[in-house]
Formats: structure tokens, sequence, C-alpha cells
């Protein structure tokens, strides 16, 4: 199935569909006849007809006043009311409660970095952290903490649920669960320059012991997350490849988000031609 | 000597660009060696450059959206050949470096140089004539607004052959147009093109404000106007309302691009966020000032090729001034996926939804204007049902993306893009070319084409559905917009079926052309010397066409809503009051002066030529002053000659 928004493997997914479908059968109810009723009144009011009935003067009719303004009063308010409660219930920084054998399952903490033009994920309980591969357990809810280092982009894997902004000196949240193994998708989901359209990661919803074995290898990477490896991100370019961290040095998120670190280089262009083989200096 | 300009800007090793450059060289050789070959340089200075008369300044707004629809089309043509090409891991022939400036280019275009001239020129055609005036409140205002609107477009096509254009996405958001990540001239050449032309953009509000409240005919009262002016009235007010913080939003741009200020930078307090709520304030009733004169030249087309009063008149109007209030409470919408919590994503959410009330009860009102009607499918009737049927369609997916946690999945995709290309092909794109054959023979004294008519609605109808499904279709599957090049297999057909429909619409377009061509040269054929072609219901249609420089010989007396239509069923004589003479505007040249100066200046700033910034400042400094002076602006039509044409209008009509 190539339709994600339709097919979602988490609940807050399936919930922002649900609200997606409710809506569009509840405008349905309108739109439908609205269109049927254009195309049959065109056709049977044309000047060429011999039995339809001409009155040029009439121009109001209260019976079809009130009821042209109360359904669409009526649909807003039942889509209104679905709003306000969605909006409230989806709130991306609404922490999602889990239980599982009667105990609340404690979410884990992701700290989201959009770099120019890839994404670095930081597990702070874990000390390890990764680039363009986010690995996650099955049922579990994981919180994210979202920032980014030089311009706006936006977090979203479509499978699971919806996006939110990444922007420069601020921090967004967002809380999403997978309940179903698999790859799934992961973009920026706002234009950020160049290299937007392969600014990409891999999320990997896995078991729980498939995911202690990927934290466990991420130990034994040869990389370690350190300052000038952070620096190092921080050029622009694309990385094809994801990477695993085995130790992070200090706290990149809360330095990334503080610190004012410096802007790309002006200078930067991508290279012309193909975009498989970007290369990009600092 | 030339601040940043070097040799190096002209782009000669990029093929598409130098192609382009050189079709439009020779497309302007072609044109002034025309005029110069048919000695019509006078002719060109003194019935069009200079000239105050709205008719002539409309028309020559409808020239320039029509140009610059070719424009923004080869752009778009551009953006789906290349991701018809580009998937599954092809890179395609257009690199991230010039595909970004296509799509930057393609919405600037569009929206700033194709939809609102458009518009603004068929107020300009029309709303003096439907309100019974000889000429717009403020005309040399009127004329510099045009050319103002003309350095804009200057200097977006400068930015094709001359540096580059902004890389940034048509808003511009910073942090990504500020000088840190967009060090060259492109978003430069955005800002000043859309400066440029807003000022003129703002004059234009403020002239027809004043217009449609003062210069009324007698008995013309507000209950009384037809209800494109009326929405012409709300779209000026709008504009007058929200054009001023684009200004502003604009200079601080401005200010932390040239003078290292810190607005909308990462650094020292600077705050992105604010540029994308303040450009929004703007953007939204943007979106208004374009769609509800849209809404007024579909009432008056549906009301006369019914045959009948428009249904529900008055609701019309509230609906309106509705839509009008309420554009000002849904900029948030645009970026619900900002995170700025539940409380004010639903506000703003539930306010975007209030809007689709009076917007459905306006759709209604058409629809039981045709009930009991005698409908004539004309080609504006094709427009006009095509454009009831699509934009119901753009409505419904309009109130999904106003959902929140809905907009959370579907912000940014191309569900989005097909959304609104949904309302603004077939809600503005529809009812300008409604209009441009409505109004045609008003214009000109002949009709357009019927056949070839029907042949361009037909291409843009099917060619828009065969276009903008596919790209929903790819919304829900995920794809998300401004994307250079995808590898996901699954997308292909879409993207290749989406590059189908752009072709279909362009052939609509060429079609569109053919028919002015055509219709140009068989003028004779479809000569309309009645001046009320399409049996109308308001006061433009009273009057020859085309219309004499004075409109009205005398100024109508107006008795109630279609006053014309009326008279025309009571068979009201002739009115044969005395003629008086009549006083109008003088032509100058001050506003073409002024608008070529600006583009000089525009191209001074971008380039950091500081000489030629402070010539050109100085030159129009002191146009201003030469055209302030007290000389006498007017001239008097005497009664004979009012009489001659009255004699002339009579005997063709008899003959």
């Amino acid at each position: 199935m190539d339709w994600s928004l339709l097919d979602p493997k988490g609940p807050v997914g399936a919930q922002e569909l649900h609200i997606l479908v409710t809506a569009f059968w509840l405008m349905m109810i309108v739109a439908v006849p609205t269109i049927v009723l254009t195309l049959w009144f065109a056709w049977r009011y044309r000047a060429s007809s011999q039995t339809a009935r001409f009155a040029p003067d009439w121009d109001r009719s209260h019976p079809i006043a009130i009821v042209c303004l109360a359904v669409p009063v009526i649909i807003v308010a039942i889509l209104g009311t679905i709003a306000w409660k969605g909006s409230h219930e989806l709130d991306p920084y609404r922490p999602l409660q889990v239980e599982a054998a009667g105990k609340a399952v404690r979410p884990i903490e992701v700290q989201v970095i959009a770099l120019d033009w890839k994404w670095l994920f930081v597990y702070p309980e874990l000390g390890v952290a990764s680039v363009n591969e986010l690995a996650l357990p099955v049922g579990v809810p994981v919180h994210f903490s979202i920032t980014a280092s030089s311009v706006m982009n936006a977090f979203f894997i479509p499978r699971l649920g919806g996006m939110i902004y990444a922007m420069p000196r601020m921090q967004t949240q967002l809380s999403l669960l997978a309940s179903e193994k698999g790859t799934y998708d992961g973009i920026s989901s706002n234009y950020s320059g160049g290299g937007f359209s392969d600014m990409k990661f891999a999320a990997r919803a896995m078991s729980a012991a498939a995911f202690d074995e990927w934290v466990a290898s991420a130990r034994g990477s040869e990389e370690r997350l350190d300052g000038s490896a952070l620096y190092g991100l921080l050029a622009p370019g694309i990385e094809r490849t994801p990477k695993r961290y085995s130790s992070v040095e200090g706290d990149p998120f809360r330095r990334v988000l503080t610190a004012g670190l410096q802007p790309r280089s002006q200078t930067t262009r991508l290279a012309t031609g193909d975009p498989v083989c970007i290369t990009l200096g600092n | 000597m030339f601040g940043k300009l070097t040799l190096a800007a002209i782009p000669f090793q990029q093929p598409i660009i130098m192609g382009a450059m050189a079709f439009m060289a020779l497309v302007m050789i072609a044109v002034l060696g025309t005029i110069t070959v048919t000695g019509r340089w006078r002719w060109l200075w003194t019935e069009w450059l200079t000239s105050v008369d709205h008719k002539k300044i409309g028309v020559m707004y409808i020239l320039l959206a029509l140009v610059m629809l070719l424009r923004g089309f080869s752009d778009a043509i551009m953006m789906r050949s290349q991701l018809a090409l580009a998937t599954a891991g092809a890179a395609g022939y257009l690199p991230p470096e010039h595909y970004d400036q296509i799509f930057t280019a393609h919405g600037v275009i569009m929206i700033f140089f194709m939809a609102m001239p458009f518009v603004v020129g068929l107020m300009n055609i029309v709303v003096p004539l439907q309100i019974g005036a000889r000429d717009v409140a403020f005309p040399f205002l009127n004329s510099l607004s045009f050319w103002l609107t003309f350095a804009g477009f200057g200097l977006i096509n400068a930015s094709l052959v001359i540096g580059e254009f902004a890389r940034t996405g048509w808003l511009a958001y910073p942090p990504l147009s500020e000088l840190a990540f967009s060090p060259g001239v492109g978003v430069d050449y955005w800002l000043w093109a859309l400066q440029i032309s807003g000022v003129g953009t703002t004059l234009t509000a403020v002239n027809f404000v004043v217009t449609i409240l003062r210069n009324r005919a007698p008995g013309m009262t507000l209950m009384r106007m037809p209800v494109f002016t009326w929405t012409s009235l709300c779209t000026s007010m709008l504009m007058c309302a929200a054009f001023p913080i684009l200004t502003v939003t604009l200079a601080l741009l401005t200010l932390d691009r040239y003078f290292g200020m810190h607005f909308f930078t990462n650094e020292l307090g600077g705050n992105p966020m604010m540029y994308v709520n303040m450009i929004w304030v703007w953007g939204h009733p943007e979106v208004y000032i374009l769609v509800l004169p849209a809404f007024g030249i579909f009432s008056e087309i549906v009301a006369t090729f019914s045959g009948k009063r428009l249904f529900g008149y008055r609701q019309m109007v509230i609906a309106t001034v509705l839509i009008t209030v309420l554009s000002f409470t849904v900029w948030l919408h645009h970026f619900f996926t900002m995170g700025a919590g539940a409380d004010v994503n639903a506000f703003f959410g539930i306010m975007s939804m209030l809007i689709a009330i009076p917007t459905g009860v306006k759709v209604f009102n058409w629809l039981f204007t045709m009930y009991r009607g005698r409908v004539r499918f004309t080609v504006p009737v094709l427009w006009t049902i095509g454009f009831m049927v699509t934009f119901v369609i753009g409505g419904v997916t309009g109130v999904l993306l106003a959902m929140p946690p809905a907009d959370f999945v579907l912000h940014n995709s191309l569900f989005l893009v097909a959304h609104f290309h949904n309302t603004i092909i077939g809600g503005v794109v529809f009812a300008c070319l409604a209009g441009f054959s409505y109004w045609f023979p008003k214009v000109t004294g002949f009709t357009l084409d019927e056949r070839l008519g029907r042949c361009a609605f037909w291409c843009w109808f099917v060619g828009f559905y065969v276009s903008f499904m596919p790209l929903y279709a790819l919304g829900l599957m995920g794809m998300t917009r401004r994307m250079n090049h995808t590898d996901n297999a699954a997308w292909t057909p879409y993207l290749h079926v989406a590059a189908v429909g752009a072709v279909i619409i362009f052939v609509g377009i060429v079609f569109q052309v053919v028919q002015l061509v055509v219709s140009i040269r068989r003028r004779e054929r479809n000569r309309d010397l009645t001046g009320d072609p399409w049996n109308g219901r308001t006061l433009e249609w009273s009057i020859p066409s085309p219309p004499p420089a004075y409109n009205f010989a005398r100024v109508p007396v107006v008795r109630g809503l279609d006053d014309f239509w009326e008279r025309k069923r009571r068979a009201d004589p002739l009115d044969r009051s005395p003629l008086e003479p009549v006083e109008m505007p003088s032509n100058t040249g001050a506003g073409f002066v002024t608008g070529v100066l600006s583009l000089v200046l525009g191209f001074g700033l971008v380039w950091q030529i500081w000489w030629l910034v402070a010539a050109a400042a100085a030159c129009i400094l002191a146009t201003v002053i030469v055209h302030s002076t007290p000389i006498h602006r007017h001239f008097e039509i005497a009664v004979e000659d009012l009489k001659r044409d009255e004699r002339l209008r009579i005997s063709s009509l008899g003959a």
C-alpha cells in the first residue's frame, strides 16, 4: 500500500486519518448535491429548452435561503467541534499514554536536530546518536524534542502521524508511537534549500529486542559524536548512508539550540548535474 | 562602479536561460521593429504610454498579465517535466539551484504579475463603467500604479538573465532568505520587485475605494451597485489594509539583508516566526483579494446569461463583506505545524471553516440564479459552470486543511499544492478568462471567436483535473512539495499523468492565443454595433463599444438594481436631455517616467549600484515635483463633439 497517509502504522496517524475521513464524508453531504444541482440546473434551464419554466424576476426565496444557510452552518458546527476536540487530543505536545500490563509505559526521549540537509537523532538516556536513521521500539511512545541548526525544516514520518516544524533557536515537541514493525520514510516537509530533496531518514520500528540490539550496535560503532563530529555535520551536505555514534559528548541538542553555531558557508553551492553525487565543501 | 554587477552575473553557460533570453530578445525586436516600421511611436506614446484613461490602463494590465501567464506557465511546464523525469532516483534535467528558482518564480509571477494585474485590469475596465463614472477618482495615480507594477514586472524579468532569482519559495521565509543562507541577489530581486509593484497595488486600492464611494452616478446607492463593483470595493479595502503589512515585512527583511539588522535572523534576538506570521497576515487576505473579484465576475455572468436577476443580491453582498472581515482572522492556518498550541490552532481552524459558510451561500446563489432562468451556453458560462464544479472540490479540500489534526499530515504536501491550485485556477484564472471573453466586446467592439473559446475552456478544464488530481493522490502518499527529484517508484505514474495534464493546459493556452489572433483578424465579422452583445443588465452595456473616452455623454440616473435591463424591458425612450461639455483629465507622461525610473532604482538597489540609486531617486523626486506644479491638467470635450459621436452611433445602429 503506497498511500502512506491512508495506511498509518501508529495511533496518532490513525486518529488524524479518522478526522480527515470523517470531515471528508461530512462535506460530501453538501458538495455532491451542489455539483449535481449545478450541472442539472444548467442543463434543465438551458435556453433551448422548450419545457423549462422561465421566471426572470424570481430572485429571492426565504425557504431556499434558510436551507442554504442552515446546512453549511450545521456542518461547520460539527466540523468545528471535531476541530476543537481533535486539536486538543492530537496536540503534538501532548504526551502519549500507553499502558502495558497495567503499568504506564515510559516514553523514550529522542532529540532531533535538523541539519543542512540531514537528520541527527540523539538518544540522551541511552548515550547514543545516529544520522538519518531513527530506531524506535514498537509499542513504546517516543517523545521528540526538535530543533534545527540553520534554517526551518519540518520533521515528518508520514506513516506515523503529523509533522512539526524544526526551527533554529527554538524547540518543538512531538509524540509518536509505532504500533507495527517496519521501515518508514522520514522526510523534511519544509523546503530548506538545495539539498532538501535528499534530506531523508529511515524510521525503523522494531521489536524491543531488536531495538536493544540496535543500541548495542550503535555502542559498538567507531564513531563518536564529539565536538568535531558535530561541527562536521553542520557543514551543508547530504548523507547517503546512515551513521551511528557510540557516545555523545556533552549536550549537542542544547548546544545547537542555544549556542548560535556558525551558519553554513556563504559560498556553498550545490554542484550542478547529478544530485546523487552532490559533494559540498564547508 | 557597478556594485555587485559583473559580467559573471549573466549565466552564459545555462542553455535554457540563454534560450529564453534569445526568445525574449527576438520578441522585443519584433515588437519594436513593427512599431518603428509602421511609424507608431507617436501613437504608442500619446494613446497608451501616457494615457490616464482607465480603460486603456486596464487593457495594459491585462496584456501584462497575459505575457506573465505565458512565462509563469513555462515555469510550470519545466517543473512538471522535471518531476516526470526525475523519478525513481533519476536526476532529471534541472539541478536544484535552477529548479528552486523556477518554483519560486512560478509562484511569484502567477500571484503578483498574472492574477493581480488581471484582476486589477478587469476592475479598471469595468468598475467606472458599472457605476456610471467618466473615470476613476485619481486618473494620474491610476497610470502611476500601472507603471509601478510594470517596474516590478521589469525587475522580475531582468532577474532571468542578469543574476538569479530567489531560491526560497514564493514567500521567502527567513532564515533561508537571510543573507547568511541566500547570499546572492535572488532574494533582493524578489524584495524590490514586490516592494515597487506593491506600492502600485496600494495606490490602486486607494483609488478604487474612493472611486466607488465617491464617483457613482446619481441614484446608484450602495445596494444598487452591481456585485462585481461590490467585490471590487471589498477587494480594494482588503488591499488598503493588507498591502501595507507586506510593505513593512519586506522592508524589515530588506533592513536585515542590506544593513545587517536582526529582525528575522537566527542571531541576536531575531525571530523568523514573526516573519511567517506577518507575511501571512498579508498573505491570507491576498487570497481573498484575488478571489472576491472572481466571485463578482461570475455573479455578473450567471445573471446575464440566465436572463434573470441574481438570486439573493442582498445575501451576496453580506457574504462578500463577511468574507472580507473574516479573511483577516485565519492567517495562522498556513502554519498549524509551528507548534502554537491547541487553543490557538483550534481557533484559527474554526475561523477558517467559518469562511466556508458565506462562500457556500454564494455558490447556492449562483445555482439558484440559473434555476428558472434561460441559460445560454456561451464561453463565459462554460467557465462559470466549470468554476462552480471545481471550486466546490477546492472548498472541500480547503476545509480538510483547515482541520488542524488533518493539516498535521497534509501540510506542505502535494495535497496542499493541489488544493490551492484548485481554488486559484478554478476560481481566479477561470474568472479572469471568463471576464476576458465577457467584457472583450465592450473594450474592442467585437466578440471573441466562440468555437476556439470553447476549445480553450475544455482544454483548461480537463487539463486542470488531469494535472492536479494526481497531486491530491501524491499528497496522500506522503509526497511533500518543492522536491527536485524523488525515488519512490509508486509515485512515478502519477507524476507522469500530472505532466500530461500540464500539456493539455498548454493546448488550452494555445487555443486562447489563437482565439485572440483569429478574432482580431475576423473582427468585422464579429463586430458588435449595439454595445450590448449579451443582453446585459448593468450600465457598462448601455454605452457604445468601445466606449468613448468620456464613457457616458450624459451621466445616467439610476433607479434600481440592474437599471439598464429594466430600462430595456420598459423600452424607455433614449435620454435626449441637453448635452453639456465634459471635462476630462489630460494625458501625462509622469506615470510612465516614474515607472521606468523605479525600474532603474530597483535595479540599482538589487546590485547595490549606489550612484544609480541616487540618480534614479533624484529623477523620481524631480518628476513628482514637476508633475505637482499647478498647470491645467484637464481638457474639455465640446458639446458639438459629443453630438457628433451620438449621431454616428445612431446612424451605425440604424445601418
